[in-house]
């Protein structure tokens, strides 16, 4: 188990090491930072004292290195924006997407694992076809667009929730629901996928056939072995819910990371950017590493791999 | 063919080829044709775009603004309304498909060369060269494909080709994943063993042995990414860095349309629905091949 850990964590470090320099190198990719820090008007003295003060005239290696160290200490300059220290408005922004991406994750799996096992218990039934019906048609509902419908219907229509901020918790709801449904159909297909194959199994038979009872064997036997992958592909949609939180906190004008990425990115904001996308990723290989460290605990054989 | 065959059975048992079956499960399966007639109709308007769009989906009628569709009590002259600037809305939805399918079509395209490259390499050979290929794969997926899309289209503008090039980039990592395995099972085959005893080179055992047999799952990856390019497309042009104005793409218009929410909610609804119609058109296109390729049928 120790050397199964020591491995993933090996790997998690690599990428995210390479993942840093690709952050990194959004920099110089957009062509000379000193003109956009200057402004496309400014005098050539200008733009040469700008790249020497923020010591754009070193090696590209050299300025990596440097950045880097500084990130570890939590240190990502400040914002050409918002003049603000940059670790410092994240810190700021970041509960608001933690909420809101726990929120929508509790929720897709609250409604994707019942739906996924009824689905694999009564396969090609009604509720089958049901069940697959909402995973395809949500698939296909762009999440933007979605969550515009929502504040008509129930913001502006109905009057129940308030269509921006989170003054209040009701605030939370709709997002929650924006951001949760996106992950709703691949969970369930892969409930579905894994009970079906579990509930064929000969211990399940055997559970059955000594006298347990259809619900126990249902949610004790299977739903525990069926629910393995699902915790691999749970981690991977949170990642991915952190990064997509930029739509969802545009749209209810919520304060959080992502939004502060838009903010970063459509004003050419390049410290902020970079620490943002850097952080998205970290969020991501943290995720999936305690989903790994997590499926070895559930499942030994995976171990010995 | 002249000839009657009473029995079911014997009718199924004498066709010819394989596909002509394909053929025969591709009709049964009501997903894919549904979503295959649907498909092709949304590219036939969009080939026909010039053809088909009543008004120049750029002109401005400052006159005409905001006129409301037919179906809210507006009148036959504007069928969809008019937008803000006094544009045709059926006009610019037509043209609109334009935008989404070729994204969908050259952005999937880029990344199925790109993921299709690695999953395959990395499949046949396994070892370091897949260990290279899951690392490449687990980096790509670190990174958050909407705010990386986002910088770059800020960074280098927004044109056409930045917003393809950018997705094509970025969404390789299922093609990889999905033919890596693929590949991993062909490579197992007795051709392939015996194509190597054969002497035959690498390139023209995966050009030609590996390939034709990692082709379905191909295809259907292609379809599911062309639904991701386009979802994506229009999301970032919603937040204002995707294609930019006035290009007519659906998600422009939803974005335009989304200052007006409050009065007049069909300029959002509108152009949502025929991303919406089109999005499930695809993805039910491709779990349809998926049904109607794969040996054992559903599940």
């Amino acid at each position: 188990m120790f050397k199964y850990i020591m491995m993933k964590l090996g790997m998690a470090a690599l990428v995210a090491l390479t993942v840093s320099f690709i952050s990194f190198l959004l920099l110089f990719m957009a062509g000379d930072p000193a003109i956009s820090i200057a402004g496309e008007s400014a005098t050539h003295e200008v733009i040469e004292k700008v790249r020497h003060e923020y010591g754009f005239d070193r090696p590209l290696l050299v300025q990596y290195v440097e950045w880097c160290g500084k990130a570890l200490t939590g240190d990502f300059g400040v914002s050409y924006y918002f003049k603000a220290p940059v670790s410092q408005m994240i810190a700021e922004r970041l509960p608001v997407t933690m909420t809101v991406g726990g929120l929508g994750m509790g929720f897709a799996l609250l409604l994707a694992i019942p739906m996924g096992v009824l689905a694999a218990a009564f396969p090609n039934t009604i509720i089958d076809r049901t069940a697959l019906t909402v995973a395809v048609v949500g698939q296909a509902i762009p999440s933007f667009w979605f969550g515009l419908i929502l504040i008509v219907i129930f913001s502006v229509q109905l009057g129940l929730v308030p269509a921006s901020g989170t003054r209040t918790w009701t605030g939370y709801i709709l997002p929650t629901i924006v951001l949760g449904y996106y992950a709703t159909p691949a969970i369930m297909r892969l409930t579905r996928a894994g009970m079906l194959e579990v509930l064929s199994a000969d211990y399940i038979r055997t559970a059955r056939a000594k006298g347990l009872g259809w619900r126990v064997v249902m949610f004790k036997h299977a739903l525990r072995n069926a629910i393995i992958p699902v915790v691999s592909l749970a981690a991977v949609q949170l990642g991915f819910m952190f990064g997509g939180s930029v739509v969802v906190e545009t749209i209810f004008a919520l304060h959080g990371a992502g939004f502060l990425a838009w903010e970063s990115i459509s004003r050419n904001d390049l410290p902020t950017m970079q620490a943002l996308i850097l952080i998205f990723s970290m969020f991501y290989i943290v995720f999936t590493f305690l989903a790994d460290i997590l499926n070895a605990w559930l499942d030994p054989r995976l171990r010995a791999a | 063919m002249t000839q009657t065959i009473s029995s079911p059975a014997l009718r199924d048992a004498a066709v010819d080829s394989p596909f002509r079956l394909l053929m025969r499960k591709a009709w049964k399966h009501r997903g894919f044709m549904a979503g295959f007639l649907v498909v092709s109709t949304v590219a036939l308007i969009a080939l026909l775009a010039p053809l088909l769009a009543p008004y120049d989906p750029y002109k401005q009628d400052l006159l005409a603004r905001m006129a409301r569709p037919v179906f809210l009590g507006g009148e036959w002259k504007h069928i969809l309304g008019t937008d803000a600037l006094g544009r045709d809305y059926l006009s610019r939805l037509i043209y609109g498909a334009r935008v989404s399918l070729m994204i969908g079509l050259v952005a999937a395209a880029i990344s199925a060369v790109i993921g299709t490259t690695l999953g395959v390499l990395g499949g046949y050979f396994g070892g370091k060269v897949d260990a290279v290929v899951m690392f490449l794969v687990s980096v790509r997926l670190a990174l958050p494909a909407t705010l990386v899309a986002l910088a770059v289209v800020a960074l280098f503008g927004g044109s056409l080709t930045v917003v393809i090039t950018v997705l094509g980039l970025l969404l390789w990592d299922r093609f990889a994943v999905v033919l890596r395995s693929a590949t991993m099972q062909v490579r197992q085959a007795d051709y392939i063993a015996a194509a190597e005893v054969l002497g035959a080179s690498l390139p023209r055992i995966l050009w030609k042995d590996v390939l034709p047999n990692v082709m379905n799952a191909l295809i259907v990856i292609m379809t599911l990414e062309m639904a991701h390019a386009i979802i994506l497309e229009a999301a970032l042009s919603f937040l204002g860095l995707g294609v930019q104005p006035p290009t007519p793409s659906w998600g422009l218009m939803i974005s335009e349309g989304k200052e007006m929410l409050l009065f007049e909610s069909w300029l959002i609804t509108i152009p949502g629905i025929a991303l919406f119609v089109l999005l499930l058109a695809i993805n039910l296109l491709g779990d349809g091949i998926r049904d109607i390729t794969a040996p054992e049928g559903r599940n």
